[in-house]
């Protein structure tokens, strides 16, 4: 049990941060740590050849990954992905014929560090305005950087599901950053 | 059919970055962005999107300034030890 204090002393706040950056719930992330700190314990498979962090960062990827499951189970996807859906359909970015409502804006690239913290506030900002749902996949393609077939795997959903989900995230967050960020 | 609008391109844009495109699909998406500038300018957010979600990453992963609470290491301490002795 004294590797317990030893890993969250050494590595939990690491490894709260990692988790943090992917699940962007306090709760979630906590969660992670947790869950990772006892499959660590129960499976004790450190062969000393990596470091601790980098074992214990491996086994929070999968965890994460669960967490991520979860989150995207919490709500019906249906209500996301159904293009035809009132709600959720794209009307507010094109007319009939397919033409751009507004046309996007070419968004000013943050060029200092505290234009950085600007732009990366707003998109914080932007995510969390996004369905969780939306957010999670998101986050696993373009962060974590699994491939589609992995993602569909993982969340037991059809490709289809999958890149209009993407699509769907990737239109609502350019239009948050359209609307709160530097444009022209 | 060469001639797609940008409803299409735009989804074809987003496609692209997870799957490759057919070889049609992807002829269509270059002649639309030769023509069409506001899908261009799409292009390039989708780019800076992703360029800056990872960055926002990163910069979480190393902000020292964030820490795990000593109550929540202590719950967490607590509930590993809790289910660990229960099996």
């Amino acid at each position: 049990m004294e590797k317990i204090h030893e890993w969250l002393n050494d590595h939990g706040d690491y490894l709260y941060r990692f988790a943090l950056a992917r699940l962007r719930d306090s709760h979630a992330a906590e969660d992670a740590v947790q869950e990772t700190m006892l499959a660590a314990i129960k499976n004790n498979s450190f062969d000393g050849k990596s470091s601790a962090r980098t074992w214990l960062t491996g086994i929070l990827k999968h965890k994460i990954i669960d967490l991520q499951r979860k989150q995207l189970r919490e709500q019906p996807i249906s209500n996301l992905v159904n293009l035809d859906n009132p709600e959720t359909a794209m009307d507010d970015f094109f007319d009939n014929s397919g033409h751009w409502l507004d046309k996007p804006q070419t968004l000013q690239m943050p060029d200092d560090a505290l234009e950085q913290k600007q732009f990366l506030t707003i998109l914080g900002a932007c995510m969390d305005k996004l369905p969780t749902k939306l957010a999670s996949i998101f986050v696993m393609r373009d962060v974590q950087e699994m491939e589609n077939e992995n993602i569909c795997k993982e969340l037991e959903i059809t490709s289809t599901n999958a890149w209009v989900m993407l699509y769907r995230a990737r239109m609502g967050l350019r239009k948050c950053l359209e609307l709160n960020w530097i444009t022209g | 059919m060469l001639m797609i609008h940008c409803k299409k391109a735009s989804e074809l844009m987003s496609q692209s970055l997870d799957q490759p495109l057919s070889w049609s699909e992807r002829a269509q998406l270059k002649f639309h962005l030769i023509i069409c500038d506001a899908c261009n300018r799409f292009n390039s957010q989708l780019r800076l999107l992703s360029h800056m979600l990872k960055h926002m990453v990163h910069t979480t992963e190393n902000d020292v300034s964030i820490t795990l609470s000593i109550e929540a290491k202590n719950r967490i301490t607590y509930a590993v030890n809790s289910k660990n002795e229960s099996n």
